[in-house]
């Protein structure tokens, strides 16, 4: 099953190699991984997406724990959370179709950020399967370039009287 | 004052209690040399002939002593080293920090002469380990090092020191205190789980206690006597564990797994509840999982949570010091209601004593010298009482069988990585640590020349090491191993030539000596023994001896080739 783990590391040289690193060594797999820095200059937020049977992503789990760098690591899987992706895509768009691109846009929200003569360069948020979607129909126009970013996850907010327990911390005896 | 870099990392090791570091000097740490001379009274620098030799000591020194093992070496080559030593020390989790030369900060990166990355070299095999690129972070620097080295689940940190942060001057205050918010082991184990293996451990049976290296590490010894004794528990370690558990005491088993013994392998297999206790269900303790320990509830007590169901699952976890919770869980017991525990467990100590008796572990004499024998004799001779090294094979795992080990900490061995070569220079750091005591490396004629150069510091500094050369000729496991599952195909086992060990060590201003016949081995014993120097003893041993029982890698435990 698929994963979006959540891991607050130090901000310092080293530490995206010691979590590759640690991926790759154990031969878990990674399919997404973003980094940037939080509120705090000193910490970096890591949101990884990756795929593993119970057994291995709690093995991934606190194998992320263990690492000295590592602040808190969170499943935001099976928890409430929002996730998102952003794609960079590069349309072509000729006379006879430019207004379709545009209009497709326009359903998905997305911005044009770049124009030539020839092609659109489109922007869209979104989970994975609405940026999937966006790309499926601009295909038939001609894509040139595609640059898209990992996942970015945030939990929800715990409401009053639910039980959507948001992100949960060091899980030391499971 | 100001303090130069090099000053600075002297006087913080000075802070941190360590009066021995092992080394070799190069270039990049031509400095911290220099400053060396300064603290002579202060720090002990033992120079070794090979940097894989100076962590080999500084890992025997922190094994046999409990301390931090330092070790200090140049950048580039004389840091690559000491990765094999990093990585014996990271899968046996042994304190140890590990200072290299870098070159300065401006040519990092340019591949400088004697330029390695170590830092990224080691991410994979140190607890973490760091590169100081401003002399204002030394101190902080090292100060955490060791904190990391020797709390929690312990292990090797290595710092790297760029040649011009060690000229840099700064001002000098050891840090009383560390920051380290990431960084929280868990020493005492949840309250509610140890009461849940209390209540599964006095309502067993069949139970058995299977203790590793963590007992060791955590100086729980006492604790798991009082376990096992209170409730007539029989105990079997894993080859790390040997001498957590006094092996003269009639409920421990012997070692469990490929070599284990056989009482110690069926009662695993027939248990009902089995406590593991700072082990870690290794490949060569388990056999083949699904078949281990089949028909038992299990309780994992274990510092490091990866550990736990990370192999074998588990019925109650318990995170934390194996001491603590050991000591928790005897607590616990306070309170239960006495009962004749010896005499409820009759049957099943006595279905063990069958199995012991049935095939006891066991070699035929014959005209040659067995190297069990030899094992034996050294074990009889000096009553026990001495550290004990091995090297990598068959030497190991004879030593494991034959030897009986009393105490925790007089058995060295790599047991994790399973490193030839780890034994002699172990044994020299064990004997700096306890210049007093008897330290014998039980060698093969494979491994020993893997650091053979390290003769020469062991006459140096005038360590009286002992190494007991079981020689084959061959190497011995491998060519075991090729003559169970490769049709005895002896592919490069054979060693054509081997060096005359008695001449080499007189060449090296040890002594050297030679049995070639049973009646000898017990003289040659008592003469190196008797000497205050380095001695090598040659003992020319029968190459068809095999290692037995053995567990063909991926058999289950109750699989086993007996002779």
């Amino acid at each position: 099953m698929r994963h979006t783990i959540s891991v607050l590391v130090a901000n310092e040289p080293g530490v995206l190699s010691r979590v590759s690193g640690l991926f790759s060594g154990r031969g878990f797999n990674i399919e997404s991984l973003n980094v940037a820095e939080t509120l705090d200059p000193s910490v970096s937020r890591m949101t990884l997406v990756t795929r593993g049977n119970d057994q291995i992503i709690e093995q991934t789990i606190k194998q992320l724990n263990k690492l000295v760098c590592v602040i808190k690591v969170a499943d935001l899987t099976g928890s409430d959370y929002v996730g998102r992706e952003m794609a960079l895509i590069k349309v072509a768009a000729e006379a006879s179709s430019r207004a379709e691109v545009l209009r497709i846009g326009e359903i998905f929200r997305g911005r044009v950020v770049d124009v030539s003569p020839k092609s659109y360069t489109m922007e869209i948020t979104g989970d994975e399967e609405k940026i999937q979607a966006f790309i499926n129909l601009l295909a038939p126009f001609g894509i040139l370039e595609i640059v898209r970013t990992g996942k970015v996850a945030i939990a929800r907010v715990k409401k009053e009287g639910s039980n959507s327990g948001g992100a949960r911390g060091k899980n030391l005896d499971r | 004052m100001k303090k130069t870099g090099a000053e600075i990392l002297i006087e913080s090791l000075g802070h941190e209690g360590v009066d021995t570091v092992f080394g070799f000097p190069g270039g990049a740490v031509l400095k911290i040399y220099d400053a060396l001379l300064n603290y002579s009274e202060e720090l002990r620098h033992i120079l070794v002939r090979h940097e894989q030799g100076a962590v080999h000591a500084a890992d025997g020194y922190a094994r046999s002593s409990g301390k931090v093992g330092v070790c200090l070496v140049t950048s580039g080559p004389g840091a690559t080293n000491t990765v094999t030593g990093i990585a014996t020390a990271y899968m046996d989790s042994i304190p140890l920090v590990i200072l290299t030369g870098q070159v300065p900060t401006m040519l990092i990166g340019n591949d400088a002469f004697q330029e390695a990355d170590i830092v990224g070299i080691t991410r994979p095999c140190t607890k973490h380990n760091y590169l100081v690129k401003n002399v204002k972070d030394l101190a902080m620097t090292i100060k955490q090092a060791f904190y990391l080295a020797r709390t929690g689940r312990p292990g090797p940190i290595l710092v790297d020191l760029p040649k011009d942060v060690m000229a840099d001057n700064a001002e000098f205050n050891y840090p009383s205190k560390i920051k380290l918010p990431s960084y929280n082991p868990t020493y005492v184990g949840h309250a509610g789980q140890v009461k849940r293996a209390a209540k599964l451990i006095t309502n067993a049976e069949k139970p058995l206690i299977y203790a590793g290296g963590g007992v060791i590490s955590s100086n729980a010894s006492k604790e798991l006597v009082a376990l096992a004794q209170k409730f007539s528990i029989p105990v079997t370690t894993t080859l790390m564990g040997l001498g957590c558990f006094p092996g003269t005491n009639p409920l421990f088993l012997g070692m469990l797994g490929m070599h284990g013994t056989f009482q110690a392998n069926m009662a695993v297999t027939h248990c009902d509840v089995l406590i593991a206790i700072g082990a870690r269900f290794d490949d060569r303790v388990t056999g083949k999982v699904e078949s281990f320990a089949p028909h038992s509830k299990k309780i994992h007590i274990d510092i490091d949570p990866t550990s736990i169901s990370k192999n074998v699952i588990v019925d109650i976890p318990i995170v934390g010091d194996a001491r603590n919770v050991l000591k928790n869980m005897l607590k616990v017991f306070e309170e239960e209601p006495a009962q004749d525990w010896a005499k409820m467990r009759a049957d099943w100590l006595g279905r063990i004593a069958e199995w012991k008796e049935a095939y006891p572990l066991n070699y035929k004499s014959g005209s040659c010298i067995k190297p069990q024998f030899v094992v034996a004799k050294i074990c009889e001779i000096t009553g026990g009482d001495v550290i004990i090294s091995t090297e990598v094979g068959q030497n190991q795992m004879w030593t494991a069988q034959f030897f009986t080990f009393t105490k925790p900490r007089t058995l060295l061995t790599s047991g994790g990585l399973g490193t030839m070569g780890y034994g002699f220079p172990a044994a020299i750091g064990a004997q700096v640590a306890f210049p007093e005591k008897t330290v014998i490396d039980i060698a093969g004629d494979g491994s020993f020349q893997m650091n053979i150069q390290e003769l020469a510091t062991a006459v140096q500094y005038n360590l009286p090491v002992k190494v007991a050369v079981l020689n084959n000729h061959c190497l011995g496991m491998v060519r075991q191993w090729q003559q169970l599952f490769c049709n005895q195909r002896y592919s490069q086992t054979i060693f054509e030539v081997v060096p005359d060990f008695v001449k080499l060590a007189e060449a090296y201003g040890a002594v050297g000596l030679r049995a070639t016949k049973p009646e000898e081995v017990e003289p040659v014993i008592r003469e190196a023994l008797s000497i205050r120097r380095p001695v090598v003893m040659d003992f020319v041993i029968d190459r068809n001896e095999g290692v037995y029982p053995m567990v063909p890698a991926g058999a289950a435990l109750s699989d086993m080739l007996l002779v």
